[in-house]
């Protein structure tokens, strides 16, 4: 703590959905300190203005995904966004856009899960007695890895959902962030499930509806790039469609080695807790 | 047509039309510059370089071609722009159904044009 502070004006949207016919605006001024997050700023309101300030939050390190909200007209964590680095004078704070609304910046993500599950976001494989016990390790070359280790990193906050303008005008529309994660599924050298996905994919309202706005990669804050995503499977889709595409072999099963001795002072692995 | 189908159609129909509108604009409106497909000189609107034009035989099948193309990327690029206006979903089948008779209707207007303008341009050999 420095003791040198900022005034900033907040703008909050306020809506109660059991006692409010529309939202409404409420202002606050709070002494800003540098380094203080969103979420610092929503937590000091809260314990010093109005306690029956909401919003969602849990991990307060930009890990859990929960506390996406439109700050200052822009989707971000606000955990991970310091006020001082938007503004030096007013913030504007509001729920994420294309989300029905909780209550105050609290959106309702039940669509975006059930669009991202419709997608089959896991491994799909034949050999399930495989996958249920297994006797080996799925073989990955790295490689293999950065084919699809980009888009790993969705938390599934909603920020590419909010900023995404084909969503705002279709509802039905699956949006990039269930998008994404099919392109992350399908790439993985472990998934035979392209056909599966693809019903859903090539449906209407589904990734041909991206008109590759890009705004879902700039605001995205883990860096995963959902346009790229979308446009990749795409190109895969396409290639596919004029039987172009060349099929990369899946992964073997690489088993226990055999007559290896294991180095002195490397302890054995615990038995299987679960 | 599923989306996939559709989607990459209209893709090709636009590099399509990239082609095609090449060498509209290398016939129209470079035709002082470069003269290619105006074979009498001059503007390419002059009635001998229409005619001449008009008496090959490629040149019905150029014309209903770059219709066929540019009527199905335009249309389906505005049905995606109406559906993204947020109509209500039973107007969506309706307004499909709309813009594909527009299309048909539109493609053989264009395409009997097409084949009765070379017809004419053939018989006006004698009037040269």
């Amino acid at each position: 703590m420095t003791g040198q502070t900022t005034q900033i004006r907040f703008h909050i949207r306020r809506f109660n959905p059991e006692t409010d016919t529309s939202p409404s605006w409420q202002e606050f001024l709070l002494a800003v300190e540098p380094g203080m997050t969103v979420l610092d700023g929503l937590h000091q309101l809260k314990h010093t203005q109005d306690m029956t300030l909401v919003w969602r939050y849990s991990c307060r390190m930009g890990v859990c995904g929960s506390c996406g909200m439109l700050i200052n007209g822009r989707p971000g964590l606000a955990c991970n966004t310091q006020i001082l680095h938007v503004t030096q004078t007013a913030m504007t704070l509001a729920p994420l856009p294309n989300f029905p609304i909780v209550r105050d910046l609290v959106p309702d993500l039940t669509e975006q899960f059930m669009k991202h599950r419709d997608l089959k976001p896991y491994i799909i494989r034949p050999d399930t007695a495989e996958m249920e016990n297994p006797t080996g390790e799925y073989y990955q070359t790295p490689d293999d890895l950065l084919d699809y280790l980009q888009f790993t990193y969705c938390i599934k906050c909603g920020c590419c959902m909010a900023a995404c303008p084909t969503l705002a005008t279709d509802p039905e529309y699956a949006g990039p962030q269930p998008l994404a994660q099919a392109y992350r599924y399908s790439r993985d050298s472990r998934d035979m499930g392209c056909t599966d996905r693809k019903p859903a994919l090539i449906a209407d309202h589904g990734i041909f509806s991206c008109h590759y706005g890009s705004e879902c990669s700039s605001v995205c804050p883990k860096g995963v790039d959902p346009a790229r995503a979308i446009q990749l499977m795409k190109r895969q889709l396409v290639l596919d469609y004029f039987k172009l595409l060349k099929k990369k072999p899946h992964c073997k099963i690489l088993g226990p080695c055999e007559n290896a001795e294991r180095k002195p002072n490397i302890p054995a692995a615990p038995p299987y807790s679960v | 047509m599923n989306g996939l189908s559709k989607w990459t159609w209209h893709m090709l129909a636009g590099l399509g039309l990239v082609v095609f509108l090449g060498i509209h604009m290398i016939t129209m409106h470079l035709d002082l510059i470069l003269g290619w497909f105006n074979p009498a000189g001059g503007e390419s609107l002059n009635w001998a370089n229409v005619t001449a034009r008009g008496k090959q035989a490629i040149m019905p099948f150029f014309y209903v071609t770059f219709l066929g193309l540019a009527l199905y990327h335009g249309l389906y690029g505005l049905r995606t722009i109406i559906f993204e206006l947020g109509i209500p979903k039973r107007m969506t089948r309706l307004t499909t159904i709309l813009l594909l008779i527009a299309g048909i209707s539109l493609f053989g207007l264009g395409s009997f044009a097409a084949f009765r303008f070379a017809s004419i341009a053939a018989s006006t050999g004698a009037m040269q």
